[in-house]
């Protein structure tokens, strides 16, 4: 895909949700979202767990389908139009969809492959600090940088919409701030950014706005601005008592 | 939604065992006893019947299946489930009747015969169905694999038939005369293949029924 | 859909198998087993064995390949790695076809392996017979393969996983069985083409059917 191809996919940024939901049998994981974020707009997720974070971003990723509601991702809608979200979404997940028995290269290969991109491999290698470690099997890697080789795999898909669930997990300083670079590049290129997290500090740095989700609702959405960090931390408290109780 | 079920219920049943009698009377008493076979020949007048409703069952089963996958509407997967289920009781019905007629006749419970390996291969393919059904948590993701299953099993079903014909007909000579059937036995199989058809109808209304108001229970259990 | 994709996904996972290579010596071991017990069980007269060759020859792929076929989506649970197949662009029909041609390569590989072992113990005369072997057991295996992936992915996050698995697929190809079997062992007999043609036809007509029916069928399977 040649450079303008990448540009105006990132172009399609945006991400609107309608009255969205997902029930599991008999309880409700996500009750209500209403949601609109424009390109180059940053939304930070907070909330207990169980509180349907998750299940959202997996929403977004087209991974679940929706029980209720409507939404548009990156210009395709939700519920139709799938393969076209795909083509322009990453979701930094839980889980590093890495595969043990294969290299480094080997794993980002793969993806490439999948993504069906012929991408400059070595260059993103070197980005994320894995160049010496090409050759070596993803089993004999620390965690640390196992989430950095899933990052890569993220980079490599060039999203216009980028979800990240919990990213500063297992990081070292040195990734966290390869992190949060990143994400400031994707926003300054038009893309979309939701990022789930519990690191309140982190996240309100990494973000322009802030929302909190209790028992699949969200409560709390505002801009992130200077000072407002304390707003937040008493919001998030009373919201979780709320929910608990 | 279920007023108009019920209303249709009621005579369903009356003409169903009315329908039974009647088939039960032709087939023991109207009707003279076979030639060759003898009384145990009357069985047919079940077996038969029995064999055809399943194959109707199970072709609503892929009906159910298809619209379910096509409009997610739960109405589908409730008729594709009760099929299923009515369908192998009377596959087993089936093949039990087919044992017991098989005993005097051939001197044996179970012989490799065509048909009856086929309706047991279905049998175990909508076991399979059902089993799944239940193993399964999530009741929509249930609900779309059995779809999955009942369709692949409706288009089994040929290969299944084609196949264990020519395993037994390639091997060794159908032991079985299949000649036409005599007008005299025409009318009983007749009365008792619609006698069961309705049987088929009216159990399939009220296991409908009975998903149905499970489908409402989830329902407002869910609303909040 | 893209035939990258599928050949990236299918390569990944013979990549995968050959580094570690326990579950591919594992299955081979077991198969060999298979042979050796119906040895046991049917022996030791060797008029009976060469009778029964072909069937036993069957039995024993089956019952690795039930092992096998399980292992394909067993790989894709650590690190959520099946989620990240379904995050990447493209038809999801590639995930099914990428999984089978896996699957089917692998045994293949197998059984490859397997008949040398099958010449040894059962004295049958491979060499005249090899090109019609190969073909019924590659007709076959994809036949196999091609209902046995869709209904791995089905059964992959079930608890009963083990009992499940096998229970759905084993009536579904029954007629690949037969028909691998008589084609087997219509070509041991040096009877030829002539006999062994039909079987053949219908081991491709069932992966026509069952491979294009698996396709359409597996997004349904994975979606959540």
């Amino acid at each position: 895909m040649g450079q303008d191809g990448a540009r105006s996919a990132l172009r399609r940024g945006g991400i609107e949700l309608e009255g969205i939901g997902k029930a599991y049998g008999a309880a409700w994981a996500v009750r209500r979202v209403d949601l609109v974020l424009g390109p180059g707009e940053s939304l930070a997720l907070f909330g207990p767990n169980g509180a349907g974070k998750t299940t959202l971003l997996k929403i977004l990723a087209t991974l679940v389908t929706p029980t209720r509601g409507s939404g548009r991702v990156a210009g395709f809608d939700l519920r139709t139009e799938q393969e076209g979200i795909r083509e322009n979404l990453a979701l930094l997940a839980h889980g590093t969809h890495l595969y043990e028995d294969l290299t480094v290269r080997e794993n980002l290969e793969f993806a490439a492959a999948m993504r069906r991109r012929a991408a400059p491999l070595e260059a993103l290698l070197t980005r994320v600090g894995l160049a010496e470690a090409a050759g070596e099997r993803v089993r004999a890697l620390s965690s640390g940088m196992k989430r950095r080789l899933a990052l890569a795999k993220v980079m490599l898909a060039e999203p216009a919409i980028l979800l990240l669930d919990e990213p500063f997990t297992n990081l070292d300083q040195a990734a966290v701030v390869l992190l949060e670079g990143y994400v400031a590049e994707v926003l300054t290129r038009g893309g979309t950014v939701i990022m789930a997290t519990h690191d309140l500090a982190r996240g309100y740095a990494a973000c322009r706005r802030a929302a909190v989700l209790v028992n699949g609702r969200l409560i709390h959405e505002a801009p992130a601005r200077v000072g407002g960090l304390e707003d937040l931390r008493e919001a998030y408290v009373a919201a979780t008592r709320e929910g608990a109780g | 939604m279920t007023s108009g079920g019920s209303r249709l219920v009621i005579p369903l049943g009356v003409a169903t065992g009315a329908a039974l009698l009647t088939g039960l009377y032709t087939g023991l008493v109207g009707a003279p006893a076979d030639a060759v076979q003898g009384e145990v020949q009357r069985i047919m007048y079940l077996h038969v019947p029995t064999v055809l409703s399943a194959y109707l069952a199970f072709t609503v089963v892929f009906v159910g299946s298809v619209g379910y996958l096509l409009t997610r509407r739960e109405g589908w997967d409730i008729l594709a489930h009760a099929s299923a289920e009515i369908g192998v009781l009377f596959t087993a019905l089936t093949i039990a009747a087919g044992a017991i007629w098989g005993k005097p006749t051939w001197g044996a419970w179970w012989t490799w015969d065509a048909r009856i390996t086929t309706t047991t291969i279905l049998l175990l393919i909508y076991l399979g169905y059902l089993m799944l059904r239940a193993a399964v948590e999530d009741r929509a993701r249930g609900a779309r694999y059995a779809a999955v299953v009942g369709i692949l099993g409706f288009l089994d079903i040929p290969v299944i038939h084609k196949s264990v014909e020519w395993w037994r007909t390639l091997h060794q000579p159908s032991s079985l005369a299949r000649g036409a059937i005599d007008p005299v036995f025409q009318l009983p199989l007749m009365v008792n293949l619609a006698a069961f058809a309705l049987l088929y109808a009216f159990l399939l209304a009220q296991r409908v029924g009975v998903g149905r108001l499970e489908a409402e229970i989830l329902r407002r259990r869910l609303e909040e | 859909m893209s035939a990258g994709q599928v050949w990236a996904l299918a390569r990944k996972d013979l990549l995968t198998e050959g580094r570690s290579k326990e579950t591919l010596n594992g299955l081979l071991f077991f198969a060999a087993l298979v042979l050796l017990i119906f040895g046991f069980a049917l022996g030791p007269d060797p008029a009976r064995l060469e009778q029964a060759a072909p069937g036993i020859l069957w039995v024993g792929f089956i019952l690795t390949g039930v092992l096998g076929l399980t292992r394909a989506f067993q790989v894709e649970r650590e690190n959520e790695c099946l989620e990240g197949l379904l995050l990447y662009p493209g038809d999801r029909g590639a995930l099914y076809l990428g999984k089978l041609l896996g699957n089917v390569v692998l045994m293949l590989l197998l059984e490859l392996t397997v008949f040398p072992c099958f010449a040894f113990f059962y004295n049958m005369p491979l060499w005249g017979a090899l090109p019609g072997l190969l073909l019924t057991a590659l007709l076959g295996t994809v036949g196999f393969a091609a209902v046995g992936t869709l209904f791995a992915a089905m059964t992959m996050h079930l608890r009963a996983r083990e009992v499940m698995f096998p229970l759905l697929l084993l009536p579904f190809v029954v007629p690949v069985l037969l028909a691998a079997v008589k084609g087997t062992e219509a070509f041991l007999r040096g009877a030829g083409r002539a006999e062994a043609f039909p079987w053949l036809t219908l081991l491709g007509l069932f992966d026509l059917v069952f491979v294009t029916v698996s396709l359409f069928a597996f997004e349904w399977v994975v979606e959540e």
